[in-house]
């Protein structure tokens, strides 16, 4: 290939992500902008103004006038938006610590167990996925009820005398994340503790540490890169989850999810659950994009 | 087996039977599963020596290394390190530090930390482990570049904070897992000097594994050349080169020629073997086997005499041929030589004057030719 060519191909290549993220990304979520602007309205869509290419630019620039910012106001004058985002970031807070808690030994388990039955062992973790999402939420119906397995099995064995009330509390909900979630914390956890030297910690015992010591001092700091892209694919999810609550958590349960679909379906009022959206999507994305900020500043300082 | 005489310096414990060793490997033997690693091996290494180990990819070497620093249990044997037994002393309770084939640096550490590491382990207090790192980024040169992280430094200087890191401690013993097999050929000549000027000025005991001769040869005090889990020979660099103890040896340190032949007769301190070449050699040996025996006889290429004419000695410890290939190397000219029955024979001549009247050319008939003390008796 000409060196023009391969330039231009290389052009074209970096265009593939950045395309995607315009067509999927970038331009459903001005039109959700543009709808949490807008007021309701009992028609088809439900709310105005709405664009119409025969009215031309006189018209197009009236619409925009009528946009406002009222459905954000709203958002802040009910206290119950306020506690559904406080509510749904703490559940999820919870659920994500839970589930590293439970992945990290997961992962490190595989990550040392021999070659030959790595590939088993990573199969075993996604084999979950094959059956479908909500069958699994509600087996865990069955599963917590007061009359369901799990108790059945403690009250047998005599460790309680009355069924514990799991189902629709919180604690329904951190099982159910953990649960679902579980694969997406193990995965990134198991690739860098996989990719890890032997030999560091090796070095770590050579120079002094106990093996605990050397766990904390060498492979888990170098296993942070896991940690963190696990943490992410798990707490980002789960603060928006909308299924899990809706089936396992009380009518009490208020979740930013939960919320949205009744705004959405029950209130038809789109605008203010676009704003709902909107607002979900700044208080994930803006700390997000700190913390990597200062990642790059922190590894920019060793040069 | 008979000494050589002196050694670079009159430094010989091993010679001295009252001296004690400070690493003593009694009969080890290492299994993984049914595979011997390390077969019945015994050793003794001096304080302050600076001994190799010496063999073939997967003779073993690493995994007795990674037995003395405590990261494999021997199967059986026992191996003591000053007059304490290591059985069941897990790595970091021994005196002992290794710097790693790979060096193992920790990544998310910078040079600074890396080197702090051990002390740190060890609760030395803040002061003293500044002093101590910045003596020892001195020392393997690298005061410029302590807050850098290992990702942003050259292979050789990641070497040198390996080194660094594993000498911080000062550890009674250092193990070096070919502490230099990453660097070119210049760096690693200038390290291997850094390396013994280092353990002189230190006082320690280096067990260094390498599968470079040359490197083995500069550096260490003894050698022990290792051949599928066991040791083959334990001497100094001139014993092991001049005086192998086998046909392995022989061929795995430098360049040797090997005659095959039946001893013929014995005489006062010298042997003479009918060679299947066709020629006799005259060999001077201690301990020459009996007559009739088969024996081998071995001999550097420059150790042979290429030359047109006939040597006084032939026809014992001489024979004719011609030359089939010339191989110009600069500091000298290795001349390969095919002798009537067709084996070619390596001879190498030191090229002492700039420009020789009528070199010797291809196809020309020559004679090879050599002293009585040439070469060795080979007997197996
Ligand atoms: N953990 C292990 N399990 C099974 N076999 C092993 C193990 N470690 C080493 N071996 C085997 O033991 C033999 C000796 O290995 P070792 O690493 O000591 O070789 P080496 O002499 O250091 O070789 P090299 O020069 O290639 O580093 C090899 O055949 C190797 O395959
Ligand atoms: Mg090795």
């Amino acid at each position: 290939m000409s060196k023009f060519g391969s330039a231009l191909f290389n052009r074209l290549v970096i265009i593939i992500p950045y395309a995607w993220l315009l067509f999927f990304f970038l331009i459903p979520f001005f039109i959700v902008i543009r709808i949490s602007l807008s007021e309701t309205a009992v028609a088809m869509p439900p709310y105005l103004p709405v664009f119409d290419l025969a009215s031309g630019i006189g018209g197009f620039i009236d619409n925009i006038k009528q946009f406002s910012i009222d459905n954000y106001i709203w958002l802040t004058e009910d206290a119950l938006y306020a506690k559904a985002y406080g509510s749904s970031l703490w559940i999820a807070a919870v659920s994500t610590f839970l589930t590293l808690l439970i992945a990290y030994p997961v992962a490190y388990g595989m990550a040392q167990a021999p070659n030959t039955i790595r590939p088993t062992l990573l199969m075993l973790v996604i084999l979950p996925f094959w059956t479908s999402f909500l069958i699994r939420v509600y087996a865990w119906i069955a599963i917590l009820k007061p009359e369901g397995l799990f108790n059945q099995l403690l009250l047998t064995l005599g460790l309680i005398d009355q069924p514990l009330i799991i189902l629709n509390t919180n604690w329904a909900i951190y099982i159910g994340i953990v649960y679902s979630y579980l694969p997406f914390m193990v995965l990134p956890i198991y690739s860098s503790l996989e990719k890890m030297d032997h030999s560091l910690t090796e070095a770590a015992q050579d120079l002094g540490c106990t093996p605990i010591r050397a766990f904390w001092r060498v492979t888990f700091p170098l296993s942070m890169p896991g940690v963190v892209a696990g943490c992410m694919l798990v707490f980002i999810p789960a603060v928006g989850e909308f299924v899990i609550p809706d089936l396992l958590g009380g009518s009490e349960t208020l979740m930013i999810g939960k919320t949205l679909w009744n705004e959405f379906n029950a209130n038809r009022d789109w605008p203010v659950s676009a704003a709902v959206a909107t607002i979900l999507l700044l208080i994930l994305v803006v700390p997000i994009m700190f913390f990597q900020h200062a990642q790059a500043k922190a590894d920019g300082e060793g040069r | 087996m008979k000494s050589l005489g002196s050694i670079r310096r009159s430094f010989a414990p091993w010679a001295d039977p009252k001296s004690v060793p400070f690493i003593a490997v009694k009969n080890v033997t290492k299994k993984f599963g049914d595979f011997v690693a390390v077969d019945d091996l015994s050793l003794n290494i001096y304080p302050r020596e600076f001994f190799a180990l010496l063999g073939a990819s997967g003779c073993g070497k690493s995994t007795l290394l990674r037995m003395l620093a405590g990261f494999e249990q021997p199967t059986s044997g026992e191996i003591i390190l000053d007059g304490q037994s290591l059985a069941g002393i897990p790595p970091y309770k021994r005196p002992v530090n290794m710097m790693f084939q790979s060096y193992a640096l920790f990544p998310h550490m910078t040079v600074e930390n890396n080197i702090a590491f051990g002390l740190k382990q060890d609760g030395m207090p803040k002061a003293d482990i500044a002093e101590r790192v910045d003596q020892m980024l001195k020392l393997v040169k690298l005061d410029k570049f302590s807050k850098r992280k290992p990702h942003q430094l050259s292979g050789g200087q990641r070497q040198r904070v390996a080194l660094a890191r594993s000498l911080a401690k000062r550890p009674k013993v250092l193990l070096l897992d070919e502490p230099l097999g990453a660097l070119d050929k210049k760096l690693r000549e200038e390290t291997q000097f850094e390396l013994m000027d280092l353990q002189q000025e230190l006082g320690l005991t280096f067990v260094v594994v390498t599968h470079d001769q040359e490197e083995a040869m500069t550096m260490a005090d003894r050698i022990a050349v290792m051949a599928h889990g066991k040791v083959v020979q334990v001497a100094t660099p001139p014993e092991i080169y001049e005086a192998p103890n086998s046909r392995f040896v022989a061929d795995f340190i430098g360049d040797v020629n090997i005659f095959d032949g039946t001893v013929s007769s014995v005489g006062n301190g010298t042997v003479e073997i009918a060679t299947e070449t066709g020629f006799t050699v005259r060999v001077a040996s201690s301990e020459p086997p009996a007559v009739g025996a088969k024996a081998g006889f071995a001999v550097r290429p420059e150790k042979i005499r290429v030359g047109r004419d006939r040597p006084a000695c032939a026809p014992l410890n001489a024979a004719q041929g011609e030359i089939w290939d010339i191989g110009y190397l600069g500091d000298m000219t290795v001349f390969h030589v095919k002798l009537k029955d067709g084996k070619v024979i390596k001879a190498s001549s030191l090229n002492a004057v700039r420009a020789v009247e009528d070199p010797l050319g291809y196809d020309q008939e020559v004679w090879i030719s050599f002293d009585e003390n040439a070469g060795v008796v080979l007997k197996d």
